[in-house]
């Protein structure tokens, strides 16, 4: 192989500031759309679990709609689709006005993506409760709503604490695909890199890296987090 | 606090005049399709009463008591608890509830809050109590069934016996008028068995207002009032305990008794 190694390429202006700027991009997007797949997801989920047939059918929608498309068909469907079925007003805003679109169609669109799949896991987490803890709140006073509060939820976070960290875990390596609508995260960088070096196999070497070590830097996170939060008596300690 | 000062200023009645029924159910039917669970039940309980209920597994002993609370539906008859019908539509169930004490087989406590936060979650969420005095109450109680050293403990730390005199006390905590037990003890060692009947023999003698689904034919005979016997979603038997105990009136409570007496 006639392959010209040159790893000071990825400390050289201006590429290390192109890795770092994609870098903060990818924590930009895996951030916030976590936020918002947290936020949606965690409703979603408690939705399939209630008593009332229509709130259920609601969720079971959600879930199966964000489930079933593949994430890069959701991404363009909300870049290039979604403005011209809306209101021309709307559409035009979207595309005209709105402050960095490729940022925000791709948070909405893999934070929407992701929070079926924490709709999922958070339907999984309550149902795994069993149906005593429910009656013992019924039965104390507590409203529903409460007994989501104060019972239901605390306890499923801590089950479901282990299959959320993979889902943010996927969260991170899933923004890699906002490139394919103009946003250059961290493999978009890379990519630009290797346009303008031939150097791809560094620029690579280096996004993958990034990613190993912000994956890294999330289960540990979530691990002491997981420590933190075990009941004493009932879950051993990771 | 006892449970004795709990119960406000209860007309103290001779035994011969009938007093109030805290619980009153009337010709109850509940069915799952064509499964009948209860078939034309009917029993009250008076204030101050214990009464045992009893019968075979699968007798709809256990759905009649979560009848009581609401926990279950029931498709004719009526239960009214105090004055207010469960099954009524305009019945706020949920304030009715916090009024009525329930100890479940699996004692139900919440395994992710403490000892004591089990007993003031309800306090201060349903009856507004400050913490302070949910707290105060709460050890107040946990001391009454011998656990106030447990406080800090988080429910799987405790053994099965101590689990439920804490969900009796976090049902104490919300001044019942009336408490339902369903199964206390079915799921408890015989050494933890013990524990567990003392309170609530002591909670009998204070004239808490019991009814109690358990197959301790022990504490049937020596400290509930009356005993109803159920087979089938049917009440057959519905007496005092003592001549519960002495001549059942029908074969099927004869047979059932020398069963479970034997033993």
């Amino acid at each position: 192989m006639s392959y010209r190694w040159d790893w000071s390429v990825l400390v050289s202006e201006p590429y290390l500031g192109w890795l770092l700027a994609g870098l903060g991009w990818t924590l930009l997007v895996a951030g916030a759309a976590w936020v918002l797949a947290l936020a949606v997801g965690v409703t979603v989920g408690v939705l399939r679990t209630l008593p009332n047939r229509a709130a259920r059918t609601l969720g079971t929608a959600y879930v199966e709609t964000f489930r079933n498309i593949p994430l890069l068909l959701q991404l363009f469907v909300w870049y290039f689709v979604l403005p011209e079925l809306l209101p021309a007003p709307i559409g035009n805003w979207i595309k005209r006005e709105l402050p960095l679109p490729e940022y925000w169609t791709a948070v909405i669109g893999l934070g929407l993506f992701t929070a079926a799949r924490v709709a999922e896991q958070t339907r999984a987490g309550i149902q795994a409760i069993g149906r005593g803890q429910t009656l013992a709140a019924a039965a104390s006073g507590l409203t529903l709503a409460q007994s989501y509060r104060y019972i239901l939820l605390p306890i499923a976070a801590r089950n479901v604490l282990p299959p959320l960290t993979s889902e943010f875990l996927n969260v991170v390596k899933n923004s890699s695909l906002a490139l394919t609508i103009g946003l250059l995260e961290l493999t978009g960088q890379s990519r630009q890199i290797e346009s303008a070096t031939f150097h791809g196999i560094e620029a690579f070497t280096a996004a993958t890296l990034t990613y190993v070590v912000l994956t890294t830097a999330v289960i540990l996170v979530l691990r002491a987090v997981e420590r933190l939060v075990a009941i004493p008596g009932l879950m051993a300690r990771a | 606090m006892t449970i004795s000062a709990l119960r406000k200023a209860s007309p103290i009645a001779p035994a011969s005049v009938e007093r109030p029924a805290t619980i009153e159910i009337t010709r109850i039917s509940k069915s799952y399709g064509a499964l009948e669970v209860l078939n034309d039940c009917s029993m009250s309980i008076r204030k101050g009463e214990a009464v045992v209920v009893c019968g075979p597994s699968g007798s709809g002993k256990s759905t009649l008591l979560k009848c009581v609370n609401g926990l279950e539906t029931f498709q004719s008859g009526s239960i009214v608890v105090d004055g207010v019908s469960v099954g009524d539509r305009n019945t706020d169930l949920t304030r009715l509830r916090s009024r009525i004490g329930m100890v479940f087989q699996h004692f139900e406590l919440y395994p992710h809050l403490s000892v004591l936060e089990n007993i003031t979650l309800a306090q201060v969420k349903v009856l507004r109590r400050s913490k302070t005095e949910a707290s105060e109450k709460g050890m107040t109680l946990l001391r009454r069934v011998g656990l106030g050293d447990k406080a800090g403990c988080h429910p799987a730390q405790l053994s099965g016996g101590q689990q439920q005199r804490v969900a009796i006390a976090r049902a104490l905590a919300m001044d019942p008028i009336a408490m339902l037990f369903d199964e206390p003890t079915s799921a408890l060692d015989p050494e933890m068995i013990k524990d567990v009947l003392e309170v609530m023999t002591e909670l009998a003698r204070d004239g808490m207002t019991m009814m109690v689904v358990t197959h301790e034919m022990g504490f049937a005979r020596h400290v509930a009032d009356r005993v109803v016997f159920m087979d089938d979603g049917r009440i057959l038997e519905d007496a005092p305990s003592s001549v519960f105990f002495a001549q059942p009136s029908t074969e099927r409570a004869r047979i059932f008794l020398s069963k479970i007496l034997r033993q």
